[in-house]
């Protein structure tokens, strides 16, 4: 008995040759102008380029084309994209002479790309000008209206570049949701916080009393005058949160911030005006502007990854109809129940329907997490969500598209409530706290000085002066810089978070759940076994002779693990029964391939070892037994280490949507009882739900529709991508799959943040309590208050960007 | 020492200006995209239309 391990991987064919165009391998020989080309489709972009002296493209980079051969759409029909409701969705700007639209193309991944995109006015008359952001992946096309929208779209489909149009875009008109107010709010802070400094001068060197009374008037009004906008316009926000807290009864950070500033500006005002002080306007405007810089270092966003998506963006947005024998396309949306549909290969099916025709075999993984493709028979339900691999297939709509399964699941409304809404930020938590004990403080030093020294004025200085010197900027610094740099490490490593609110939930954590098909294991990627009788080289090439010919997804993943396709032996009388096996005459020999009792005739296993499943593929050869091969999946690098250290200090579970058959090996990493199997995503839903009803904080990570209800109910959620990020359920964080060997450190990261951001807490009260001090007996000058405060604010952020960057170079991730 | 006036009179007007320029710059989007212009301008043969916002 042997046993031989192999890894099936995409591209073992080792050639020499490398298509010109995309850089792949090439396998049949297409050479075109001394030049060699993977497929066909890589071939007629060559040739468009090259009849339009575009071939510039390949001398910016080298092969920078996208390869064909993974896509199996059809690029011809977009004709319904001119129906005027589509149109006026995707269009961005239209008149009687001019069409703008955006559109997103995930395709962008080089200069090349930026280069010819930008160039396409030349290949493609009424085409005016476009212009690419390379980091939202987008491109602004305008054209002219002699040129249909359709047109548009299939010529940059053909090079290559296939826009992202979704069910979602067409349905909801599009926006530019840049919000550049911040910017314009800091760009004013700053200047006038420059300006007040230089006009302050005089009062920080004491030079005041030398001055002329008259400077000293102008001095104070133009103060007054430069920190109106910084006071009305750049701290506004901060303002209207405070508000809308106590609206909700609840006091965040923003409260003691806008206390203070209003203590701050009205206070000035009144020294100024009445020639009792110089105000403090400086260390107003620099609060505030400092507050924004805050804000914007902790808004790191990731242009094109979009981390909010609903059913409606995996689903095609056109579907091919028969009507009248005809085959034509139309939106999905305008589906209704009775409509025969076609689906092709690599197609998803939009609609809940039932199979007409056609050798259907429905890749649901993304649906249930299921990992192996699913045979249907004519008369079966297909749910919307599964993948067609294989022939064309008719169906018939029993349910328009948005009453389908999934999206019943997805639009029930327990799964909406959001984690950011229930959780209350330590920020927030510290700022309740606080603003209790300064309006404690401040009132005692008011009623001190008005009981025992029976003095007014120097009460409301002092109630005044504790107010302003407690404004809790320190605090409030702290965690968006501690946050924003913990943000940016992590994304520089491929772990891409929504906002720094979700590190702070990923800090409480203490459950983890994880999804098995995509998540744990490699996508796309299995590893094979044979046990049985060794065979030869020669039974080798009957085997993978007779598998080649069946489109099964198992017999394709024998085929390629016996090595080169086109190295095979001609087939007769080949028989493939559903459900069962294939079986065929190769040079004589009668090759049977399939389960158990197709190939042997009997239900018990005829080897020693039983630990047979569903995913065993038996062989005989002229009725002899001869072995078995399994197949089971690849799990991701590392997994042993990231699970035994991820288990010390969580409590981890696995939710699988797939069979038991990988139960041996996933319980070296998970404890029995945290194990399930056959998960449907509602079941998923409800494990989640009883553990966080049991005091848990849930992080989940998943990777597939059939998680994504899941997903939303967590308190964390962490979407795993292999590849190109665009296939992701709505989550609060997106990881590229190439980050899971390091995710123990990159959880227990985050947990260390908690940490640092109390430790800063502790630094700027200190600080506080200092002023505070003497703030109680009435002696704050404006310049301590110039000193004290961006020196709080300064040493709190140094502190908090120094040890989230000291601990992750500590942890190997920086 | 009526001199100061002026003084102050000017350095808002530059300063001004730059403010000025620094909301311009903002406005017309050149904050959006710090990646794609650094590879545009290395192209040959710009023949590009003006892409200004309508």
């Amino acid at each position: 008995m042997t046993e031989i391990y192999l890894k099936e991987e995409r591209k073992s064919l080792k050639t020499v040759k490398n298509c010109y165009h995309c850089g792949e391998t090439c396998g049949e020989d297409i050479m075109y102008d001394g030049k060699d080309f993977c497929c066909i489709g890589c071939l007629s972009v060559y040739k468009i380029l090259y009849e339009n002296n575009l071939c510039e493209y390949y001398n910016i980079e080298e092969n920078p084309g996208v390869s064909f051969k993974n896509s199996g759409e059809n690029y011809d029909e977009y004709s319904w994209l001119d129906d005027d409701s589509v149109k006026e969705k995707i269009l961005t700007y239209s008149d009687d002479k001019i069409q703008i639209a955006v559109f997103f193309i995930p395709s962008i991944h080089c200069s090349s790309c930026i280069w010819l995109l930008e160039n396409l006015q030349k290949l493609q008359n009424g085409i005016i000008s476009s212009e690419v952001n390379f980091l939202s992946k987008t491109a602004e096309i305008r054209f002219s209206t002699d040129l249909r929208l359709s047109e548009v779209v299939s010529l940059i489909s053909r090079l290559g570049y296939r826009p992202e149009i979704t069910l979602e875009s067409t349905e909801v008109p599009y926006v530019k949701k840049k919000d550049r107010s911040i910017y314009y709010r800091i760009g004013v802070a700053g200047f006038c916080f420059s300006n007040i400094m230089i006009l302050s001068f005089p009062e920080y060197l004491s030079l005041s009393t030398e001055l002329d009374r008259d400077y000293r008037n102008l001095f104070g009004l133009l103060n007054i005058v430069l920190a109106i906008p910084v006071f009305f316009y750049s701290a506004y926000p901060y303002f209207s949160s405070a508000l809308s807290g106590l609206r909700a009864r609840s006091l965040n950070i923003d409260f003691p911030i806008s206390l203070g500033l209003f203590v701050l500006f009205f206070r000035s005002v009144y020294e100024i005006s009445t020639g009792t002080g110089a105000g403090f306007m400086d260390s107003l405007s620099g609060l505030v502007f400092f507050l924004l810089i805050g804000r914007i270092f902790q808004q790191k966003t990731y242009d094109s990854l979009n981390f909010e998506r609903t059913y409606k963006s995996f689903f095609p947005l056109s579907v091919a109809v028969i009507e009248n024998d005809d085959e034509i396309r139309i939106p999905v949306n305008k589906l209704r129940t009775g409509d025969r549909i076609v689906i092709r290969h690599n197609e998803i099916v939009p609609a809940d329907s039932i199979l007409f025709g056609g050798d259907a075999r429905i890749d649901y993984s993304f649906v249930t997490g299921e990992s192996l493709p699913v045979s249907k028979s004519a008369g079966e339900i297909i749910y919307a969500g599964g993948r067609q691999t294989g022939g064309k297939i008719e169906l018939e709509v029993i349910r328009p598209v948005n009453q389908s399964y999934l999206t019943s699941l997805w639009n029930k409304e327990s799964f909406r409530k959001s984690g950011e809404e229930r959780f209350n930020s330590f920020v927030n938590v510290v700022g309740k706290y606080f603003t209790f004990v300064i309006l404690i403080i401040s009132s005692a030093a008011f009623l001190y000085w008005y009981i025992y020294y029976n003095d007014i004025r120097t009460a409301i200085n002092a109630f005044t002066a504790v107010l302003i010197i407690a404004c809790p900027c320190g605090i409030a610094l702290t965690s968006p810089f501690a946050l924003g740099n913990v943000l940016r490490i992590l994304g520089r490593k491929g772990f891409y978070i929504k906002s720094a609110g979700v590190i702070e939930r990923m800090s409480v954590a203490d459950t983890i759940v994880f999804d098995k098909t995509g998540t744990i294991t490699k996508n796309g990627d299995s590893e094979i076994s044979f046990s049985g009788d060794s065979l030869s080289d020669y039974e080798k090439k009957l085997i993978k002779s007779l598998a080649i010919n069946s489109s099964h997804p198992l017999s394709r993943i024998i085929a390629n693990f016996l090595g080169d396709k086109r190295d095979v032996f001609d087939t007769f009388d080949f028989r493939e029964y559903s459900g069962m096996g294939s079986r065929g005459i190769v040079e004589g020999h009668e090759i049977k391939i399939g389960s158990l009792s197709y190939v042997t005739g009997s239900a018990d296993p005829p080897l020693i070892d039983k630990s047979y499943t569903k995913t065993s593929v038996f062989i005989s050869i002229n009725g002899s037994f001869r072995g078995v091969f399994r197949i089971n999946n690849l799990y991701r690098d590392n997994i042993s280490e990231v699970m035994n250290n991820l288990n010390e200090s969580y409590n981890i579970f696995l939710l699988s949507g797939d069979n038991e058959s990988e139960k041996n090996n996933l319980s070296m990493y998970f404890r029995d009882e945290n194990i399930c199997f056959n998960q449907s995503p509602r079941d998923k839903v409800e494990k989640i739900e009883s553990l966080k009803n049991s005091g848990k904080k849930v992080m989940m990570f998943g990777d597939g529709l059939n998680d994504a209800a899941a997903m939303r109910v967590a308190d964390v959620s962490v979407a795993v991508s292999d590849g190109d990020l665009k296939f992701t359920p709505s989550s609060d964080g997106i990881m590229e799959a190439g980050v899971f060997p390091e995710l123990h450190r990159i959880i227990k990261y985050s947990k260390s943040v908690k940490r640092i951001i109390f430790a800063g807490f502790t630094i700027s009260a200190l600080y506080n309590i200092i002023g505070i001090t003497i703030a109680f007996n009435y002696v704050v000058t404006p310049l301590m208050a110039a000193i004290l405060m961006p020196l709080a604010s300064i040493s709190a952020v140094m502190f908090a960007v120094a040890a989230t960057s000291f601990k992750a170079r500590r942890m190997n991730l920086i | 020492m009526s001199v100061i006036y002026i003084l102050i009179f000017f350095s808002f007007i530059v300063a001004g200006g730059f403010l000025l320029a620094f909301l311009w710059a903002v406005k017309s989007g050149q904050y959006d995209d710090g990646y794609t212009p650094s590879v545009r301008i290395l192209f040959e043969d710009k023949k590009r239309k003006d892409t200004k916002q309508k």
